[in-house]
């Protein structure tokens, strides 16, 4: 592997997931998206490392921990390129891309200041309408949250 | 459609809202019956609308049900503040249906989320009104006979105006050619018009309609306010374009009808009052029968 003839910037770890090539502003929505704020589990992470594709990325290597894709796809809105390494004993043993879900509840904010959402105590909750430019349909008062204004929980 | 919650007129599938329409039809006929004895509809207005209010216990009314609620949250609970998922909770213990209208939106729809009996969204906000686009279905159906295939000129605030979006979507099922006539800075928002896009519908989008009338099947008015203009010289300059005067009725066509949401207030000229081509008032009986079909739909007493 080409990373082995460079020093890693980040520990290898045994087994757990590693998720790569998340930009790096985004490396803590990233984290409080999964919930690694919360969990037990030894976690190392890099940010401002130099990445072709993205200018600048970040890294997270969570030991013993493995994501089923309905919880890592949560993470495709911040990060959309991220790349998913599993490893066992070391060694990769799959490779996963992340795919903006289809529907889900939180993460983000509804845009509309006069959205339920924005008023009550009531979690957001999203259609998504187009992936690729990421364009999302409120559950509850309709409109439309595109990229640009898209602000994080 | 029995016990479905109406939040939304894209809650509702072309055959369902036809359903709605025939259902409409025949309580013209014969108006009052007493299908909803024994019946109690709750009317929660968060916010005070005296006609929706007024046109869904005329409903109620007709059909022998009881009414309880209120007419504007100063009279609720909501003013102790009491969150709306309580106020809600404890309404179903009380009622066979409820029929709300609320400013937040999106609230009719968590609102049908928690509740355990029906709910129709009289209004949330600036979002969904579905009863009024099923009574303006109602009323241009009866006009022209048929809802395929019409030029259908929508006049005003396109922006912002919840009656127009809903409409919208509503006559995009029938074929409609649009024409929407609106200042610049409230022209009908890019999503409607990918949906058309979408759907391979015609529409046109003119900044006056003087000159164009003529091609109208149906004119929908709605009121352009002062307020959502960012520059008051801007609404000054431009407001005359949108109103609607009995002159420019001369070379129209024969079928033409001119509805309104209401209320009015100069978007109309009262010369067109008299015009056999003004409908808006009875537009707003139609919303009587209309409701009644509803509520009998999602009461499952429709036999």
């Amino acid at each position: 592997m080409a990373k082995d003839k460079k020093k890693l910037k980040v520990s290898a770890i045994r087994q757990g997931t590693v998720i790569d090539h998340i930009p790096a502003n985004n490396l803590f929505k990233v984290i409080n998206i999964l919930g690694l704020d919360h969990i037990d589990n030894q976690i190392t992470f890099g940010t401002n490392l130099e990445s072709g594709k993205l200018g600048s990325k970040s890294i997270v290597k969570i030991s013993d921990k493995f994501f089923v894709d309905e919880e890592i796809n949560r993470i495709a809105l911040a990060a959309p390129q991220a790349k998913l390494n599993i490893i066992r004993d070391y060694q990769v043993v799959e490779k996963k891309e992340v795919t903006v879900p289809d529907q889900f509840s939180g993460i983000v904010k509804c845009v509309n200041p006069k959205c339920i959402t924005n008023n009550d105590n009531v979690k957001p909750k999203f259609r998504v309408i187009s992936k690729k430019e990421v364009s999302l349909k409120c559950h509850y008062c309709e409109k439309i949250t595109d990229q640009e204004h898209m602000v994080f929980i | 459609m029995k016990d479905k919650s109406l939040i939304s007129i894209n809650d509702y599938s072309k055959d369902e809202m036809l359903r709605v329409l025939d259902l409409a039809a025949e309580f013209e006929q014969n108006p009052s019956r007493d299908i909803l004895s024994g019946k109690v509809i709750a009317t929660l207005f968060f916010e005070p609308s005296t006609r929706t209010r007024l046109s869904f216990e005329s409903a109620v009314n007709r059909l022998g049900g009881k009414i309880i609620g209120f007419s504007d949250s100063a009279s609720s609970s909501a003013t102790k503040g009491e969150s709306l998922k309580d106020t809600i909770k404890t309404v179903c213990n009380y009622s066979d249906l409820i029929v709300m209208r609320h400013p937040i939106e999106g609230s009719a729809r968590y609102a049908s989320e928690v509740a355990s009996v029906p709910i129709i969204n009289a209004g949330d906000g600036a979002n969904q009104h579905p009863t009024q686009t099923l009574l303006d279905l109602y009323s241009i159906r009866k006009t022209q006979e048929k809802l395929e295939d019409l030029n259908l000129f929508i006049v005003g605030d396109l922006k912002y105006g919840r009656t127009v979006h809903s409409l919208l979507m509503a006559m995009a099922h029938f074929n409609a050619t649009f024409y929407f006539i609106s200042p610049k800075e409230l022209r009908i928002p890019a999503e409607y018009k990918m949906h058309l896009d979408h759907l391979n519908l015609k529409y046109h989008e003119y900044t006056d309609f003087r000159d164009i009338a003529g091609e109208a099947d149906i004119i929908y008015m709605t009121r352009v306010q002062k307020e959502r203009f960012s520059d008051p010289i801007e609404y000054e300059k431009t407001k005359n374009a949108y109103v609607l005067r009995n002159a420019m009725l001369q070379e129209t066509r024969s079928n033409l009808k001119v509805l309104h949401p209401l209320p009015r207030v100069n978007e109309i000229s009262t010369d067109v009052d008299d015009s056999e081509k003004a409908y808006y008032f009875t537009q707003a009986l139609n919303g009587v029968y209309t409701r009644q079909a509803i509520i009998s739909l999602i009461l499952g007493l429709n036999n």
